[in-house]
């Protein structure tokens, strides 16, 4: 489903020379029609190639105005379904429309921290020159996570 | 001033580059930090290090839409080895247990920090067994916590944001003044005074009209794995819905193969069978809903058919079968007309509605849309479009288009240097490889390729797989850790490209220089004798890969005649790459992507050409050997590749088990 802009929603990010959807697109597709000579709706952003398109849903997320929206792939899929997300700090909100309009909400956690809060050394020791050909990474064992594995598994040592 | 026609040069000198800001170069930001600090302390060498991704961190890669599940998690109650003998099963025998044992031992550790930062996961209260999801506080797993199985090795996450939360570690732990996005990497350079190290990397910027020239002494090249190779099977606006990110472009493969560094087991692909149309993950419905899948009359395929695994000993007697020969076993019932396959998502909800409260029915529901909405809205736009509720409506199934990649179910990739300490072999038992490539599986730095200073983590590292994102992450660390400690071994190392500047951006801004000389030739901006549009060199490539190379025309089959076909087709295409045009960045962009994915389907079709006999049934059959030919092909296939002679060797290297495999199997049934 190529992500489309809905003409009476993008403000074009107010101008700023980079807009949110043009930054996030994985694969280079948002971009803002400054003049409105590629589209005819100046300072909207539009898909430039909707058949790239992964659906991958990252533009319509961080749209600040909700003005992206998807229209599920014309070759696949019959008219009229709709998936659309509100992304907050710690949940998304997904309202799901069938095409007979069914109507399905769901909720889910997305991360249990502040946004911008991890503090990626904090309690962390420093890594150990002398131990840099050994195994183990810098924080050496602080996560626990580190398998030691049974000797008598490796058959040819 | 800069323009479209004219653009600026930028060089820049640094002692690490990372290319690429997916799972695997976010792992290596991370450790890498450190390491440097440490370095600086100790031995008063400052390292210069810079991270270059064609997208924003936040949101590049194969994890940009989110995950369900982290699918490689080791945990308390198993060993490295049990899982270095299941990747070696699903990949019918050919893997390097160095690697993966590794893998095994390091992996938790980034689980365990994914959580720390923010990841919620979901744990089993080990009183009810009830499931809870990642956000109700319970114990940490590195505490103890017990994680939601959803299969030996997977574990349940609400993981829309686990990229960002990655990214935002990676991104603070280097400083953004160290990370440029937007920027994709072209192409790398070797020394001039020794063409077997790496020296740089040259690319362009695809927000400004700049090429960046790079010169460094490590360069980690962790650019994912490769899309698009094959005709999709949507080919108008569904084209971009493809099963693994349509952005992965080769660029890792190519570009190594470019530079020198040899290659491995590039005749491995993966073919997942997804949910029709959508490419929907399934490992959620097979395993954590218990559902089965059928041919179109209700019949059970991989019972009805279990018989065709006896052709493949041992491999066909695992307790769990390959995913190369499950889809085997799928591609009997389409092809001799038994098709539409059915996933019965309707029975298993009904099964477990049979046991569960309302509450937890409710839930579940949730968790059967949240497995879609996590990483594949595409599939639920599916559902919605054609009314599908789970509950009440079967799913069809279907086969995808072969993709390329090394961390994933699939084990292509580059040859790199593993550990040393768990009996992995030191010298080369067959004949064949050229001299001056290295013997044995280590070769002094973790994570290094065959030429010095080049290494690789994730989808990049060829004969493991089944890493995924956590395994990627752990990956990357480790490279970043041996790439310090390569550059305070070289010291005084000082590289030196073989080309100027002026060739390097010649080189790269040639489609643009194609399309600002011809444009104006004809009245049809695509259409012009003396230029290629990057799309139509991708059709073309496509449809090469497609009906030649084992694609889904042929139900994933070929030959020998068919193969030398494609050989001929693909060179006179990468001659054609020559008059690639770009009208403006994005094409640019494209342009170099397609020239990528060119010679990733090079060395793919090479690779089979190369090994007569059919390693993986189900995802491709070489019909003049279709059998598995365990006495002559039980071997790594490795390649290199001259760039100035644009030629291929292929060669064997011999397979060793450090870890004993019969355990997997049952005795032959005949
Ligand atoms: C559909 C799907 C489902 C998956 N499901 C799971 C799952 O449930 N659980 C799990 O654990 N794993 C899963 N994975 C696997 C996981 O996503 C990968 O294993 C992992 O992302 C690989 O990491 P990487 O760093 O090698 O590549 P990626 O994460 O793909 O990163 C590649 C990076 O390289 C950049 N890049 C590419 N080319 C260039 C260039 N030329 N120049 C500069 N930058 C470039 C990209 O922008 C990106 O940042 C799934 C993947 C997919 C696609
Ligand atoms: S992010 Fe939204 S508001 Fe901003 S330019 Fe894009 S569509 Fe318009
Ligand atoms: S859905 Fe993803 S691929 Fe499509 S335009 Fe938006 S960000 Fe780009």
């Amino acid at each position: 489903m190529p992500t489309y802009v809905r003409t009476d929603k993008c403000d074009g990010c107010k101008g700023q020379d980079k807009t949110a959807c043009m930054y996030i697109c994985p694969h280079d597709l948002m971009k803002l029609d400054k003049d409105g000579s590629e589209t005819g709706h100046a300072m909207r952003a539009f898909n430039q190639e909707p058949e790239q398109c992964w659906e991958c849903y990252s533009c319509v997320k961080i749209c600040p105005q909700q003005a992206i929206e998807a229209r599920h792939y014309a070759d696949i899929v019959p008219l009229g379904g709709q998936v659309q997300p509100l992304r907050g700090s710690d949940s998304i909100m997904w309202t799901i429309k069938f095409r007979n309009g069914t109507l399905k909400r769901f909720k889910f956690p997305i991360r249990t921290t502040p946004e911008g809060s991890i503090d990626p050394y904090g309690g962390k020791p420093s890594a150990d020159i002398a131990k840099i050909a050994e195994n183990g990474f810098f924080n050496h064992m602080e996560q626990n996570g580190y398998r030691v594995g049974n000797p008598a598994e490796l058959i040819r040592k | 001033m800069a323009d479209f026609a004219n653009p600026e040069v930028v060089q820049e000198e640094v002692d690490i580059l990372l290319i690429g800001g997916g799972m695997a170069c976010c792992g290596a930001a991370y450790e890498i930090v450190r390491w440097a600090e440490a370095a600086k302390a100790s031995a008063g060498v400052d390292l210069k290090i810079k991270l270059v991704d064609k997208a924003a961190m936040d949101r590049s890669g194969a994890v940009a839409q989110g995950l369900s599940a982290i699918n490689t998690y080791i945990g308390s109650e198993q060993d490295p080895a049990d899982y270095a003998r299941m990747v070696s099963n699903d990949l019918m025998g050919i893997t390097r247990d160095d690697l993966a044992y590794d893998l095994g031992r390091h992996v938790d550790e980034s689980v365990h920090l994914f959580e720390e930062w923010g990841l919620p996961i979901w744990k089993t209260d080990p009183a009810t067994g009830e499931r809870h999801d990642g956000a109700q506080g319970m114990t940490p797993l590195k505490e103890g916590g017990k994680p939601v199985r959803s299969g030996k090795w997977q574990i349940m996450i609400n993981g829309e944001s686990y990229k960002w939360i990655v990214a935002e570690a990676a991104k603070k732990a280097l400083g953004m003044d160290r990370i440029q996005e937007r920027v994709f990497i072209v192409r790398l350079m070797n020394d001039k005074n020794d063409p077997n190290r790496i020296a740089g990397a040259a690319g362009f910027s695809t927000r400004e009209n700049k090429i960046h020239i790079y010169k460094a002494k490590a360069i980690l090249l962790a650019a994912g794995g490769c899309v698009n190779i094959f005709r999709p099977r949507s080919v108008g606006e569904g084209t971009g819905r493809a099963w693994y990110p349509v952005w992965n472009a080769g660029s890792t493969y190519s570009m190594a193969a470019e530079a020198g560094a040899e290659l491995t087991m590039m005749e491995n692909r993966f073919v997942p069978a997804r949910f029709k149309d959508g490419y929907g993950p399934v490992g959620a419905w097979f395993l954590l809903f218990k559902s089965q899948a059928t041919n179109a009359f209700g019949e059970v395929y991989m019972a009805k058919n279990k018989e065709m695994l006896n052709d493949y000993p041992p491999y066909g007697q695992a307790a769990v079968p390959a995913s190369c020969l499950r889809n085997h076993l799928m591609l009997k019932e389409m092809q001799e007309g038994r098709g539409p396959i059915w996933m019965d998502t309707v029975t298993a909800l009904a099964k477990l509605r049979e046991t569960l409260s309302p509450r937890e029915v409710k839930h579940l529901e949730a968790e059967a849309w949240e497995d879609f909405l996590d990483m594949c809205v595409g599939q639920c736009g599916i559902w919605v479009g054609e009314n599908i509720e789970p509950e009440k409506k079967n799913s069809e199934l279907m086969p995808t288009e072969p993709y390329l990649l090394g961390s994933h179910s699939g084990c292509c990739g580059i040859w790199t240097s593993g550990p040393t300490d768990v009996g992995a072999p030191t010298s080369e038992a067959l004949p064949g490889a050229p001299a001056h490539l290295p013997s044995g599986w280590n070769w002094g730095y973790r994570g290094m390729t065959t030429v010095s200073g080049l290494f690789t983590a994730g989808d990049g590292v060829g004969a493991s797989g089944h890493k995924f994102s956590s395994g990627s992450h752990a990956e990357g660390r480790m490279a970043a850790k041996a790439m310090v400690k390569y550059c305070l071994d070289n010291k005084d190392l000082k590289v030196e490209f073989a080309e100027t500047a002026e060739e390097l951006a010649d080189a790269i801004w040639k489609p643009v220089r194609n399309y600002m000389e011809f444009k104006d030739y004809t009245t049809a901006i695509d259409v012009n004798p003396n230029y290629i549009t990057p799309k139509m060199l991708q059709f073309r490539l496509q449809k090469i890969m497609d009906e030649y190379v084992a694609g889904v025309a042929t139900y994933y089959k070929t030959n020998t005649v068919m193969l030398g076909v494609a050989e001929q087709k693909l060179e006179m295409l990468k001659e054609d790459a020559q008059k690639m045009r770009a009208k403006d960045l994005h094409e640019l962009l494209r342009a170099w992507e397609n020239y990528h994915r060119i010679l990733t389907a090079e060395a793919h079709m090479k690779h089979i050409q190369f090994r007569e006999e059919s390693r993986y049934p189900g995802f491709y059959y070489r019909m003049d050997y279709n059998m598995v030919d365990e006495e002559n092909w039980h071997c790594f296939v490795n390649s290199i590749y001259d760039k100035n002679t644009k030629k291929w060797t292929c060669f064997k290297r011999a397979h060793v088990d450090l870890v004993d495999k019969s355990k997997l199997f049952k005795p032959a049934a005949h």
